[in-house]
C-alpha cells in the first residue's frame, strides 16, 4: 500500500468537501469565520481518525449485516467524547459551534470512510486515510471560513484587516455566501487541474 | 437462528463497551464543564457590575417572575454584588424573546437606586454582520451606534429605541435586535423597582 498516495488523495484529488462533496451540512453552516472552520475541522479530524482506527481494528469481528449500526455506535461514541471534551476545555468555541458538534455523527464523510475504506483495510492504512481526509476537510473549511470572514466581516481569526472605511460584504457570512464561495472554490480547483493536464 | 443471536451479541457488546467508555469521559469532564459555565457567569457579572469584593456569583437571590406554559415557576436568579458589605449592584439575566432569530439573553447590572451599570449579551443568534453587532465592543463603549446609551439610564429616561420615539440609538440597518434588547432591559428595570425598591 502506498501511504503517501493514501494521505495526499484527501488533500486534493479526493478532497472530501471540494471533490467528494461530503459533509456539506457543517461546511455550509459553520464556516462563517476562520476559527469556526478550524474548530469544526479539527473536531471532525479527531473523530475520523479514531473511528477509522477502531473500525479497521474490529473489521473482522463485525458481522456484515450489522456493520452500519456498529459503525454508528463507534462514531457516536467518539463524537460524544469530543463534544464533552470541547465543552470542558474550549468552552467558547464549543458555544459558537453549538449543535454542529453533535451533528458530526451524521457527517457522511465519517461513515463513508468507515464503510468504503477502514472496514476493508488494515490499521495503518486506515489511520493514514483518516489523517489525509481529515486534514483535507479541515483545510477546505479553514479556507472557506477565512475567505468568508475577510469579505463579510473584514477580519481574519478576529484580527481586523482593514480600516474603519471598510464596507463588509454581508452576504458572505450569511448562508448564501457559503454556497457562492464553495462554488468559486470548486471552479478554481477545476481550473488548476485543467491547467496542469 | 444462531446467526441472529450472534448479531445481537456483537451489537450489544459494542453498545455496552461504548456506554462504559462514555461514562468514564463524562465523569472526567463533568467538573471542568461546570467550572467553565460558572466562569462564564462570573465573567458576565464582572462586566456589568461596578467593583465589588464579595463572591457575587455565590450570593444570589431567586425570585419567581411568572409561570411557563406547563405551569412551572420561571425563576430569575439575582446575583448581588457587595463592597464592604454594602450592596453596589444586582446582576441578572433577562431574556428578549423578540430578537430577529431566537432569544437574546442579556445579563444586566443595576445599582441599588435603579441605574443601569452595565449590559452584556450572554447568548444570541442574530444575523452576522447586522443584528450581531449587538455583541461588538464599540456598541457598548459608546463609540459606535447602537443601544450602548442604555448604560447609566434609569426608568426616568425614555427607554425605547429612537424609531419608537425613545432616546436609545438603534443600529444602522438593524432595528429589531436593539429594540428587543431595550424592551427587555426596560422590563428588567421595572422588575428591579418592584422587587428591590430603594
Amino acid at each position: 500500500m502506498n501511504f503517501v498516495k493514501e494521505f495526499t488523495k484527501g488533500l486534493w484529488k479526493e478532497n472530501p468537501i471540494l471533490r467528494l462533496l461530503l459533509g456539506m451540512c457543517p461546511t455550509l453552516a459553520v464556516t462563517t469565520s476562520a476559527i469556526n472552520g478550524l474548530g469544526m475541522g479539527l473536531a471532525t479530524l479527531a473523530v475520523l481518525i479514531c473511528s477509522n482506527l477502531v473500525v479497521s481494528q474490529l473489521r473482522k469481528m463485525i458481522p456484515k449485516k450489522v456493520r452500519i449500526p456498529a459503525f454508528i455506535v463507534v462514531i457516536a461514541s467518539f463524537v460524544t467524547m469530543v463534544d464533552l471534551t470541547m465543552n470542558a476545555f474550549a468552552h467558547d468555541l464549543h458555544k459558537s459551534l453549538g449543535l454542529f458538534i453533535p451533528l458530526i455523527v451524521v457527517n457522511c464523510l465519517i461513515l463513508g470512510r468507515a464503510e468504503a475504506f477502514a472496514s476493508k483495510k488494515p490499521l495503518l492504512g486506515s489511520f493514514v486515510d483518516g489523517l489525509g481526509m481529515g486534514i483535507g476537510f479541515t483545510l477546505a473549511l479553514v479556507v472557506l471560513g477565512s475567505i468568508r470572514e475577510v469579505l463579510g466581516n473584514g477580519t481574519i481569526f478576529d484580527v481586523a484587516l482593514f480600516g474603519k472605511g471598510f464596507l463588509p460584504m454581508i452576504v458572505m457570512i450569511l448562508p448564501p455566501g457559503a454556497f457562492i464561495m464553495l462554488g468559486f472554490l470548486m471552479a478554481g480547483m477545476n481550473r488548476i487541474d485543467k491547467g496542469i493536464s | 437462528m444462531r446467526d441472529i443471536s450472534r448479531l445481537v451479541v456483537v451489537l450489544a457488546l459494542f453498545c455496552i463497551f461504548a456506554a462504559g467508555i462514555l461514562a468514564q469521559v463524562y465523569d472526567v469532564t463533568k467538573g471542568p464543564i461546570a467550572e467553565a459555565k460558572a466562569e462564564e457567569v462570573r465573567r458576565a457579572i464582572r462586566a456589568v457590575l461596578p467593583q465589588y469584593n464579595n463572591k457575587a456569583d455565590e450570593e444570589f437571590i431567586d425570585r419567581i417572575i411568572g409561570k411557563d406554559k406547563k405551569g412551572n415557576d420561571i425563576v430569575r436568579r439575582v446575583y448581588v454584588g457587595k463592597r464592604e458589605d454594602a450592596v453596589v449592584g444586582r446582576a441578572y439575566v433577562v431574556v428578549a424573546p423578540d430578537g430577529y432569530s431566537g432569544n437574546i439573553e442579556i445579563m444586566m447590572g443595576v445599582s441599588p437606586e435603579g441605574r443601569i451599570t452595565g449590559i452584556e449579551i450572554v447568548s444570541h443568534a442574530e444575523t452576522p454582520g447586522l443584528g450581531a453587532k449587538i455583541v461588538k465592543e464599540e456598541t457598548w463603549s459608546g463609540k459606535g451606534d447602537g443601544p450602548g446609551g442604555l448604560v447609566g439610564k434609569t426608568l426616568a429616561n425614555n427607554l425605547k429605541v429612537k424609531k419608537d420615539g425613545g432616546e436609545i440609538d438603534q443600529i444602522t440597518g438593524a432595528t429589531i435586535s436593539p429594540r428587543a434588547i431595550v424592551n427587555a432591559v426596560r422590563q428588567g428595570l421595572e422588575f428591579h423597582g418592584k422587587e428591590f425598591p430603594g
